[in-house]
This record gives C-alpha cells, sequence and structure tokens, in this order.
C-alpha cells in the first residue's frame, strides 16, 4: 500500500486507488497531519468545521495559528513527543475563528516512514463539548450518572472526584462491601485526562497466585511450561490509561513487592524476561480489608500501603448515608421497572419502613438485590411488605425505636439477630444469603441467581465454595 | 499618533491573546513612522489582565491571533479597535500595522 503526497492517494488497499483525504473526511474527529517543521499537512473536514480554516488556508502554516491550542503555549505536544517517542493524549481547549473557546482531547503520535525515521505527526482533535454538557445534566446529587446520593458523605466525595481524577496519583479506596468501590475508581478514570485510554479492572482475590503474576506483569514465550506465547499482561494493556486493582488486600506478599517496584519507577519486568518495560498506567487499588490491620499483622506490606495511600477515598456505609437509601429505592426502582415490564408506581408505608429500617449489611449492592426481587415479585402498583425477601423482614426497627433516617448518626443500637448478623464477616453473610436465595427460590438455582443479582455460573461457584453443596 | 497592542510569543504573535505572556505595544505617527516601541512582559497570562493593562496604557489598536469573543465584544466596547487571526512574524506585523494596512485574518508568511 502507498500514499502518494501530491493527489494523498492510498494504493494497495482496495484494488484501485482511493483518496486520503475522502478517507479522513468521514471521520468524525478531527485530524491534523504536520511535517518535521509543524507546518500542516492536511487538516480533515471535522477540524475545518472545529478551527474555522479550510485545509487550503492552513497548508503550510505553522500548527499553533491553525488550532490555537493552550498547549502551543504551555508546552508544545510535538516537542512532549519527540522527548517521549509515543502518543500522547491530553485535553487542552483551543480558540477557533469564530473566536470560540473549545474544550478539546488532543491525541499526537508521529508518522514514521518505513525505514522507522519520523517524518511528520498526526494529531486527533476530539471536540469535548458534547461530554461536558452530558456531565452537566447529572445535577448535583449525581455524578456521571451512576453514582448517586445526596447525604453529606456523598456530596463531599462528588467534589472531590474531580480534582481526583485531575492528578495523576495511586488512589487507594476503601468501604464496605457494595458501597461502589468499582463505580468510583471507574468515575475518576472517565473524569480524568486518561478516560480516552484503556480502564482495565484485575480482581486481586480471584486469580491463583502463579497465574495472577502473569495476569498482572504478563510473559515472554517459553517463560515457563505452558507459556508458548508471548502475553502482555494487564499493566502493559493499561498503557495510557489506569488499572483498577480490586481486593488489593488478597494481593500475595510477594506480588506486593513486584507492584511496590513497578509503583518506583513504573518499569515492568515480565515473567522470564530480561528488559524492563516502561508503562504509563494510574494506579487505583480498592479493598474492604483493613489494611494498616493487615500490615501490622505481617499480611500486607506496610510500604506498598504508603505507595497505595497517595490519595485516600474512604465510601461510607449505606447506613451511615441517610437519606441517600430513599434516593437509592426510588433509583433502582426505576431501573428494574422497564427491565421486568412492571408499572410499580412506589412503596407502601409498610415497605417503606421496613427497607429504611434494615440495615443493610451487603450495603447498596443489597438494597440493588432487594429491590430487583421485589420488583420480581410485585404484582400490584405498590411494592408490600409481603413482595420484600423473608430475611429482612426477621428484622423489624420499630423496636429499634428510631428511624436511622431521621437521625443524623443511624442508631448503634440493634437488635440481637442483627448484631450477630452484623458481627459475622461477609463470608458469613454472603452465605447466609445465598442459603435465603436459595430457600426461597425453593430450590432453584436460576432463580436464586437472579435474586442475588449474580450469574447462574457465579451462585454455583460461591455456593462450591461455601460448601452449600458438595467439593465434587 | 496610535498605540498599537501586538501579543508575543517569542519573535511572532502569540497564537492566544489569553495565553499571551509578551505584549509589545508601538506608538505611531499618522503618517506611519514608529515613534515608540516598548516590549512589557507579564507577570501571568490572563485575558482580563491583558484586557486591563490595554485599557490603562489608552492602546487604540489591539493586533492579534486568536481571542476569544468575551473579550473582543469588551475591547470594541470600549472602544479599542481589535483585528484579530493575524498571523506572521511580529517585525512584518509591526512594519503594516503602522501603515494601516491589517485586517482580520490577514496571513504575513511566506508559504512553500
Amino acid at each position: 500500500m502507498s500514499i502518494e503526497s501530491a493527489n494523498y492517494l492510498i494504493r494497495g488497499l482496495m484494488d484501485s486507488s482511493i483518496e486520503l483525504h475522502q478517507i479522513l473526511d468521514e471521520v468524525p474527529i478531527g485530524i491534523a497531519a504536520f511535517d518535521l517543521d509543524r507546518k500542516m499537512v492536511l487538516l480533515n473536514r471535522k477540524l475545518e468545521a472545529l478551527t474555522g480554516f479550510s485545509n487550503e488556508e492552513a497548508q503550510s502554516l505553522q500548527c499553533r495559528y491553525v488550532l490555537r491550542s493552550a498547549l502551543c503555549h504551555r508546552g508544545c505536544l510535538i516537542k512532549q513527543l519527540l522527548e517521549r517517542n509515543g502518543p500522547i493524549d491530553t485535553e487542552s481547549d483551543l480558540i477557533n475563528k469564530n473566536r470560540e473557546k473549545i474544550p478539546v482531547r488532543i491525541t499526537a503520535a508521529p508518522l514514521n516512514d518505513i525505514n522507522g525515521s519520523i517524518v511528520g505527526f498526526i494529531e486527533f482533535v476530539e471536540d469535548l463539548r458534547p461530554l461536558r454538557d452530558c456531565l452537566h445534566e447529572d445535577g448535583p446529587f449525581f455524578f456521571q450518572s451512576k453514582l448517586i446520593g445526596k447525604s453529606h458523605e456523598m456530596q463531599r466525595i462528588f467534589r472531590i472526584l474531580p480534582v481526583i481524577a485531575q492528578t495523576d496519583s495511586s488512589v487507594l479506596i476503601t468501604g464496605e462491601t457494595g458501597t461502589g468501590k468499582d463505580f468510583i475508581a471507574e468515575a475518576i478514570h472517565q473524569s480524568s485526562n486518561r478516560a480516552k485510554g484503556p480502564f482495565i479492572k484485575v480482581n486481586c482475590g480471584a486469580l491463583p497466585e502463579n497465574l495472577l503474576e502473569s495476569e498482572l506483569f504478563g510473559h515472554e514465550k517459553g517463560a515457563f511450561t505452558g507459556a508458548v506465547e508471548q502475553k502482555p499482561g494487564r499493566f502493559r494493556l493499561a498503557n495510557m490509561g489506569t488499572l483498577y486493582l480490586t481486593e488489593i488486600g488478597d494481593l500475595p506478599l510477594n506480588l506486593q513487592v513486584k507492584l511496590l517496584s513497578f509503583l518506583d519507577d513504573r518499569v515492568l519486568h515480565p515473567l522470564g524476561s530480561t528488559k524492563g518495560v516502561h508503562v504509563d498506567v494510574r494506579v487505583i487499588a480498592a479493598t474492604h480489608r483493613n489494611l494498616e490491620q493487615m500490615a501490622r499483622d505481617g499480611l500486607f506490606r506496610q510500604d506498598l500501603l504508603f505507595r497505595l495511600n497517595v490519595i485516600r477515598l474512604h465510601l461510607p456505609p449505606l447506613g451511615k448515608r441517610g437519606e441517600d437509601i430513599k434516593m437509592l429505592m426510588e433509583h433502582f426502582l426505576q431501573i428494574f421497572n422497564p427491565r421486568f415490564k412492571k408499572k410499580i408506581a412506589g412503596f407502601t408505608d409498610e415497605a417503606k419502613h421496613v427497607l429504611i429500617g434494615y440495615p443493610y449489611p451487603g450495603n447498596v449492592r443489597e438494597l440493588r438485590n432487594i429491590l430487583e426481587y421485589a420488583v420480581n415479585f410485585c404484582d400490584g402498583s405498590k411494592i408490600q411488605e409481603k413482595h420484600l425477601p423473608e430475611y429482612i423482614l426477621e428484622y423489624d426497627s420499630s423496636m429499634i425505636g428510631l428511624d436511622p433516617v431521621s437521625t443524623a448518626e443511624p442508631s448503634r443500637i440493634q437488635t440481637d439477630s442483627v448484631v450477630q448478623r452484623n458481627q459475622l464477616s461477609w463470608i458469613d453473610t454472603e452465605r447466609q444469603m445465598i442459603l435465603d436465595a436459595i430457600i426461597k427460590a425453593r430450590g432453584r438455582r436460576s432463580q436464586a441467581a437472579k435474586m442475588l443479582g449474580m450469574g447462574r455460573s457465579t451462585l454455583w461457584r460461591k455456593m462450591k465454595k461455601y460448601g452449600v453443596i458438595p467439593q465434587n | 499618533m496610535a498605540k498599537i497592542l501586538i501579543p508575543l510569543l517569542g519573535d511572532d504573535i502569540a497564537p492566544r491573546f489569553d495565553l499571551a505572556q509578551e505584549v509589545l505595544i508601538i506608538v505611531t505617527t499618522t503618517e506611519g513612522e514608529i515613534i515608540e516601541e516598548r516590549p512589557i512582559v507579564l507577570s501571568t497570562a490572563s485575558a482580563e489582565g491583558l484586557c486591563n493593562l490595554i485599557l490603562i496604557e489608552k492602546v487604540d489598536t489591539v493586533v492579534c491571533c486568536g481571542i476569544e469573543q468575551e473579550y473582543y465584544e469588551y475591547l470594541t466596547w470600549k472602544k479599542v479597535k481589535v483585528i484579530d487571526s493575524v498571523i506572521g512574524p511580529c517585525e512584518r506585523i509591526v512594519f503594516e500595522a503602522a501603515r494601516d494596512n491589517l485586517q482580520s485574518e490577514d496571513v504575513l508568511l511566506e508559504r512553500g
């Protein structure tokens, strides 16, 4: 395939030659190509619309006079490109001929000839106005339409999230299971300069130790028996993006050392490789465990904790989020109504009382599952007590004498059964929830899995793990 | 007499009015003779700060490249003539501006 500079023709791709401009004009983001002197060679239609320059007008002009980006003053992207020898992706703004200031994301890359020498540069310019408009539509109680809450704790988190997103530091998210750590990690990535890059999630507790190392750091062909192909690893897949390490507390100690070494110099050493690989990744870690305690017990490296703990974000349990319970109840009802083709208008006072009074050891995830169950079983216009799972009816908030929503700090006085339940670990709670669901579904695993909000195979795996079914 | 301000980036006109950290103020006679040429380095780049300087210095004409509508309208409302989207080296722009030969979107470069 060849491209002729005079007519910008691509040859060899199809039976006959194609005009390069024709292809680029169909691309919905702005594209500009420059020569080594940073003079414009071509501008596609989208960039013509963004800048106000036609391709002819822009010919041979220095790129900074056509793009007029803030980067042209604060640190030329092409200069950075030559220093780093790899693509660069960053957010900025430009002022066009119509005197409009437009927020943009610019990705710049070198253009190499067949010998690998740089012969020019290409920049992709994406108009961020639609994205910004979309974010502003969220309103004060939402963040990226995914995180919901008007409690003081959640409002504080919504306020600091954009600030955290704009830094490039490691983030450690802590909080009980089901509080939304995954959503927060994704929201940070989506609001950051790395949003165009990949967001790779790795559950450190889900893979066996020997697999996890090659999964995270990759391996070379022949590094060990069965390594028939080279594998890049999740860190390399997340290059220019974010790597989200969930359940970091379950990361084996030897891999903690390797992660620590990566966080120090950003260089990866794949299994079986003699060379280090530089990777540009932001690390976000999350856990429901008490890492400080684990560090004291020698189960988690303290130096890794310090490295990850650059920005700490603690998510409050649902019980401490006051009015958010009501808001989330309405939100999930709106989600499940169309999904299950129901027209449920709301909750009876009794059902509302039960739902608000329940302590939610499984937090938002548990509330979501309860509502999915209730919407499934509700055949009227309002969710009643009888539509709720039996295990939450066993808990009677009237015995407390206080409604958690009406108090600033949720009551710590709980019935014996709930105190007992809260003292159990999450493993015991999850096992109990699975048993409850199976009993309610009369042994039908598909229905139990649906009630628990998990896949049938996940339920089967968990049942096997907790000994609900025999191991063999 | 006319006082002209040009935001600079190195030896060329600055691509952006709001991000210029240096400006050149020239004073010309009605015949186009330059009688004063004074560069000013700004402590911080700011469109508001630059507008303020333009008003304090009683500048008649601003020759710039990219400028936001808001500041363009503000300056023209303050009776400052704004010639924007001008591209080229400072020396050429000064020469043409002194002779009142400039208009918006002028490109004072040898292409090719």
